[in-house]
């Protein structure tokens, strides 16, 4: 219904971040290509923390996709998309770049980082979940730590195999390739029996893979605080769903649309608010709340206060009713 | 917590650089604890001037705080320590730091690093050095004692571990009536524990979720506030027989106004990129009462919120035997 869109507005989940130039892509298995993306003026870009992510638009939409690299002073950030015929399109759409492509992408995110005291990372990996892998594997060499990494791939199309095997050495100290269930089932049993004291695993890979590894390992003994699994995005908050909020002084309604706060939608309107952190913790841009039931997601307000729904903060805060009354 | 309309006084531009850049921490006549966190590098404007606009500040005590830190190491070595997991954080904070300077600060130094080798130049210092990163002996006392050689500000590392933060490293030599050696490994509820009234009000878990979600690269500040007497950066709990008589002297000095010091804490508190450990940062400026006071703006509101501060935060912020006899004195001119 509308003209050609030329350019297409930023995704507010990679708003204030990079504007990226595709330098490089290369295929690593039928279903897997690389995606290599660095500044159009060249350059550094953010370092980020070993099995960080970045989000990327791809249309109206935005995926998430593991960082590959090191993450110590990049000049480029490579990921490894899956191609996924029946997902919402993401992947097709990342399959179609080229060389010369300009992409929006968050700063990277950090939600599965290394725990620094590890004596030792026992690294998972199954199918495309090599990529923070692969990361994690990279940084343990750099930074002089001990690794080994049990990796699941189908015979013949193990993306990243090369460059995770030639980490080997002092840092990456064993690199297991499994191709089949029952001899990674034994790798795996072993591994879990026979670590260092002080042992982190991290493990990456289709949630029901991650689920037996993670069962499996506490069976063994494992203590939580020591398991580690990539949980894309759980770090930060969900955009949340569309709702409207009506102003009772102005007798004005607004939309609060997915992915724009409370504070923002009422700044656009021109209402001042007062604010700070806008992260919800400091208290400053509190609302009072007339009718309808906030969705409380902030860190100020007590449970009670929660609980009485008469005020909210509208900076993180949105609304489990379709509307909201607002005292202002 | 309301948002007040910041006045600028009409003979602001005739005070001198060291009133018209201080960070003044009162927006009204109260005081309370709060999570008053809010995005880094934000000029804030104050009623004489401005203060804020860059990560690290540097003023006219730029070379005289260092020198003192120096001397204050060479005396007590136990003011930095780094526990070893945190040495990929040490790196990280040094990187990040000198590269902020040298944007803020390019007619002074700069920094520019191909793969891991790094050089410094600060003109301040009449300095130029080359180093690898996260190669300790690159730098002649390592690099988290070179940071502290570069910017006036103390350095607190905390490693993120178990959804807790934990202070594992740091260079600390103008702490406020704190030891920086006996709360290193402690967590931040234990930090906290001696701080009145912020157990009850959540203020301490609110501030640790939010600095636990915080992602790499972003930048919060608050300010903090207590007093000092004499122009003295190290009121530490290790020299306390040195500056603690002076508390119950001070109120009876006719010298109060020159020697009783405002002393604003502006403290950053940083995800850093690639360890992902929190960098807090802590910047000391003291002014004394006498300057405070040309600023009539400053002069009521700090004279109201000494008057009114309840009991238990004067006593944990030591001011308690001399606050009236400075509120008294502010608010009597």
């Amino acid at each position: 219904m509308t003209a050609i869109a030329l350019q297409p507005s930023v995704h507010p989940a990679v708003e204030g971040g990079l504007h990226l130039e595709v330098t490089n892509v290369s295929r690593q298995t039928e279903m897997i290509v690389s995606i290599t993306l660095a500044a159009p003026a060249g350059g550094r870009l953010p370092s980020y923390v070993p099995g960080s992510h970045l989000v990327v638009q791809y249309g109206s939409g935005v995926n998430a996709y593991s960082l590959t690299g090191s993450g110590n002073a990049p000049s480029e950030y490579t990921i490894s998309v899956l191609r996924v015929e029946e997902g919402a399109g993401g992947s097709v759409a990342m399959h179609r770049l080229c060389v010369g492509d300009r992409v929006n992408v968050s700063r990277p995110r950090s939600a599965f980082a290394p725990a620094s005291t590890a004596t030792h990372h026992l690294l998972v990996a199954a199918g495309i979940g090599i990529t923070p892998i692969l990361s994690h594997a990279r940084a343990a060499v750099e930074r002089g730590n001990s690794a080994s990494m049990i990796y699941v791939h189908r015979p013949r199309a193990g993306a990243h195999v090369g460059e995770a095997r030639a980490l080997l050495g002092p840092g990456l100290t064993a690199l297991v390739e499994c191709i089949d269930r029952g001899s990674f089932q034994n790798v795996l049993a072993e591994a879990l029996l026979t670590q260092p004291l002080g042992t982190h695993l991290y493990v990456c890979g289709p949630v029901v893979f991650m689920d037996a590894v993670l069962e499996e390992a506490r069976s063994q003994g494992w203590s939580s605080a020591r398991l580690h699994s990539e949980a894309f995005g759980a770090a930060e908050l969900d955009e949340g769903e569309p709702f409207t909020v009506h102003l009772a002084h102005s007798g004005v309604r607004l939309e609060v649309p997915a992915g724009v706060s409370l504070l923002e939608t009422l700044e656009t309107a021109g209402k001042s608010i007062p604010n700070m952190c806008r992260k919800g913790i400091c208290g400053e841009c509190v609302l009072p709340v007339l009718r309808g039931a906030p969705q409380h997601r902030d860190l100020y307000l007590s449970d009670q206060e929660k609980a009485a729904n008469t005020t909210m903060m509208c900076c993180v805060s949105r609304s489990n009713d379709p509307e909201l009354e607002l005292d202002l | 917590m309301s948002s007040t309309i910041i006045e600028v006084d009409p003979d602001a531009a005739l005070l001198p650089e060291r009133i018209r850049r201080f960070p003044f921490p009162f927006a009204s006549d109260t005081y309370r604890y709060s999570a008053n966190v809010e995005p880094a590098t934000k000029t804030a404007p104050t009623e004489a001037g401005a203060w804020g606009a860059h990560l690290v500040d540097i003023d006219e005590h730029y070379l005289d705080e260092l020198a003192e830190r120096a001397k204050v190491l060479s005396r007590d070595p136990s003011r930095v320590n780094v526990l070893p997991h945190m040495r990929p954080a040490v790196w990280d904070a040094l990187t990040t730091l000198l590269s902020s300077m040298a944007e803020d600060y390019p007619d002074t130094m700069s920094f520019h690093r191909e793969g891991n080798i790094c050089r410094w130049r600060n003109g301040l210092q009449n300095l130029e050095v080359e180093f690898t990163f996260g190669d300790d002996s690159s730098l002649p006392e390592g690099p988290l004692r070179f940071l502290g050689s570069q910017i006036q500000d103390d350095i607190i590392l905390l490693d993120v571990r178990e959804d807790t933060l934990w202070l594992d490293a740091g260079l600390v030599t103008f702490a406020a009536d704190w030891s920086f050696g006996f709360d290193v490994g402690m967590n931040f509820l234990e930090i906290h524990h001696p701080v009145p009234r912020v157990k009850e009000e959540r203020i301490i878990s609110r501030a640790e979720q939010f600095l636990l979600r915080l992602q790499p690269g972003e930048q919060f500040r608050r300010t903090n506030w207590t007093m000092t007497i004499g122009r003295r950066m190290d009121t530490s709990t290790e020299t306390y027989p040195e500056w603690g008589r002076d508390r119950s002297t001070i109120a009876d000095d006719p010298a109060m106004p020159e020697k009783l010091h405002l002393r604003v804490e502006v403290q950053h508190l940083i995800r850093l990129p690639h360890s992902g450990a929190l960098l807090f940062l802590v910047r000391t400026h003291l002014l004394p009462l006498a300057d405070i006071a040309r600023v009539p703006a400053w002069r009521e509101k700090m004279g109201h919120v000494l008057a009114e501060l309840p009991d238990d935060m004067a006593e944990y912020k030591g001011i308690i035997r001399y606050r009236k006899a400075a509120s008294d004195w502010l608010l009597a001119r």
